[in-house]
């Protein structure tokens, strides 16, 4: 038996504060309350899933550059898979979205996971943006001389340079996804911590007395 | 004294705010996911192989002069003599805050000053014309240029911008008047454009590696060249272009409150219509995020009962 | 390379179909997606779930 760790270490107070957050078994539960009964709940994995898509696909085009994909057979269908999972990734968020809306998913303290999740809406969508610019063809000409208008008129432009493709290639592939997997993250533990909202006017439960 | 619908309601809250103490049943959530990540990558798979994705090709300088020499060498002039789109633009391009967009009082767009600058007369025109070798006319016009005060230029250049306009953008049309070396240092631009020389110098400007587009893309989106391709294929502001692609490719769904705002007015006929769409846009996004605190819209889901049919086993056992 | 697709699927290139309503305007390709999601959600919400094993 171990001696009493010192409150001075970091590494047990952190491994503390973390088992309490997460138990193992919180973390990963292989069972749900009885009211997680519908296909509605499928949609958060579903974007999930896409996202994972998304970024493996984005890994692939970067393994040959942003003008890969402009010569070769293989390169066109890679950025094509982009193209879609983006699409399906898209879709699934939205419908998420429509179904946590209608469930009041916020209520009982979980107006961090509302947050979280629209945060990673619109960190998504402006990931999407990025990427759009970093076609490299007509399509990137247009959006990135269309959107200046938007983004200068509120002084942003003046930092964030929509036809600078160098910085707007370097935005879609390390800041913002960073920035939106780390959202994400903390907006799948949430769910965890908190666990599945119940129904609305869902009944108190009657414990027997001596169950903990 | 609370009564019993805000006494039950009271309870209800509480039971979403404590750890579910009810019935449970099993749920694999692991296995759901490695389902959920194969139906996604085979989805993927086939729209990609059936679909494809779009491709359009793009425009360089030397493919719009080629296929609209007029429309350049007219944009050439309005940079020449200061009053192209990106010459006129203020922040963060040029000196202007009076041509900075408006949210009523505020002009956001000039409080980080010019961060960009661009002279087009010098960026656009006069040193990518310095660098070409071999053409006596040009070297000619350009030293009667240099030699010339900035009035001077600039009254030579106007004076041959509003010629052209008069002779319905056709530079052969246009009638003799004082312009100075500008004919000749417009139509060499012309020609280093349609030769492809201008899309290089315009973009390295001097250096060697080079990723910021910003002279070239400022340039062309100064003609009217890209906007027509764009509007062919409904890309235009004004055509709800903000949520469309090329083609028949579905585009960006989510953007539609974006792009709508730009189709009614007041927005549709403002000049300072982005500033006023970013502005409330920025304001409905903010509320969105904070519905759970929002009274009467974070009730919807009440009024709207679709949670009777989410969670229809669950009332139904609940009233047995 | 064009964007030739590996499956005998319809050709996205070329011009777009749009619908013309008032002021709305929205892609053909748009349009569908959004009814797919709509169909999608709807179906989530009236199609059964399957009933969970070990209810304690």
């Amino acid at each position: 038996m171990t001696a009493p760790t010192a409150p001075t270490n970091w590494t047990a107070r952190l491994r503390g504060r973390a088992v309490s957050a997460f138990p193992p078994d919180e973390l990963l539960p292989e069972r749900q309350p009885v009211y997680v009964q519908s296909w509605i709940y499928v949609f958060g994995v579903l974007t999930l899933a896409a996202l994972i898509v998304v970024l493996i696909s984005g890994g692939i085009l970067a393994l040959k550059g942003p003008q890969w994909w402009h010569a070769s057979s293989a390169g066109h269908y890679v950025n094509s898979l982009h193209l879609w999972s983006v699409e399906l990734f898209m879709a699934f968020m939205v419908i998420h979205l429509w179904g946590k809306f209608f469930m009041a998913a916020w209520r009982g303290k979980r107006a961090l996971t509302w947050i979280t999740g629209a945060l990673c809406f619109m960190g998504s969508i402006g990931t999407a943006f990025t990427g759009y610019l970093v076609q490299s063809n007509f399509d990137s000409q247009w959006i990135s001389t269309q959107a200046k208008d938007g983004l200068n008129s509120v002084g942003i432009g003046a930092f964030f340079n929509v036809t600078d493709f160098g910085q707007m290639l370097m935005w879609h592939i390390v800041l913002l996804p960073l920035i939106v997997g780390v959202i994400v993250v903390i907006h799948i533990l949430q769910v965890r911590r908190k666990g599945v909202v119940p129904p609305i006017d869902a009944e108190p439960v009657r414990v027997p007395e001596q169950v903990q | 004294m609370m009564s019993a619908l805000t006494t039950h309601r009271a309870e209800t809250r509480e039971v979403a705010a404590t750890k579910w103490a009810g019935e449970t049943r099993e749920y694999d959530l692991v296995k759901e996911f490695v389902i959920a990540l194969v139906v996604v990558a085979l989805l993927t798979a086939g729209l990609a192989a059936l679909f494809s994705s779009p491709d359009e090709k793009q425009i360089n300088i030397s493919r719009w002069a080629r296929a609209d020499a007029n429309d350049f060498v007219a944009t050439a002039a309005q940079e020449l003599d200061g009053t192209s789109g990106t010459a006129t633009y203020g922040a963060p391009y040029t000196h202007d805050p009076s041509a900075a967009q408006k949210i009523g009082p505020i002009a956001p767009q000039n409080w980080l000053g010019v961060t960009h600058p661009i002279d087009t007369v010098n960026d656009f025109v006069v040193r990518p014309l310095s660098g070409v070798p071999g053409d006596a006319a040009l070297t000619s016009a350009l030293s009667t240029w240099r030699a010339a005060g900035s009035e001077q230029q600039n009254k030579w250049a106007s004076a041959y911008d509003d010629a052209l306009t008069k002779a319905g953008g056709d530079p052969s049309k246009v009638t003799a008047g004082d312009f100075g070396p500008v004919p000749v240092m417009l139509q060499a631009l012309l020609r280093m454009a349609q030769s492809g020389g201008l899309d290089g110098a315009l973009l390295s400007q001097g250096n060697f590696f080079q990723t910021n587009y910003t002279k070239p893309l400022l340039f062309i989106a100064d003609g009217a060249f890209l906007e027509d391709q764009a509007r062919a294929q409904h890309l235009g502001g004004d055509q709800w272009g903000m949520m469309n692609e090329t083609g028949n490719y579905p585009g960006q769904a989510w953007l539609w409150l974006y792009t709508f705002w730009y189709q009614v007015k007041p927005f549709s006929t403002s000049g300072n219509a982005d500033a006023l769409v970013w502005a409330l846009m920025m304001l409905l996004t903010l509320l969105f995020i904070l519905i759970p605190f929002i009274p009467g819209v974070r009730s919807i889901p009440r009024w709207i009962p679709v949670h009777r049919l989410i969670w229809r086993d669950y009332y139904r056992r609940q009233a047995a | 390379m064009g964007a030739a697709s590996l499956l005998a699927g319809p050709n996205l290139n070329g011009t777009g179909s749009y619908i013309h309503w008032g002021v709305i305007q929205i892609s053909v390709a748009n349009l569908v997606v959004i009814l797919i999601m709509i169909a999608l959600f709807v179906a989530a919400l009236v199609v059964p779930f399957p009933k969970g094993r070990g209810r304690r």
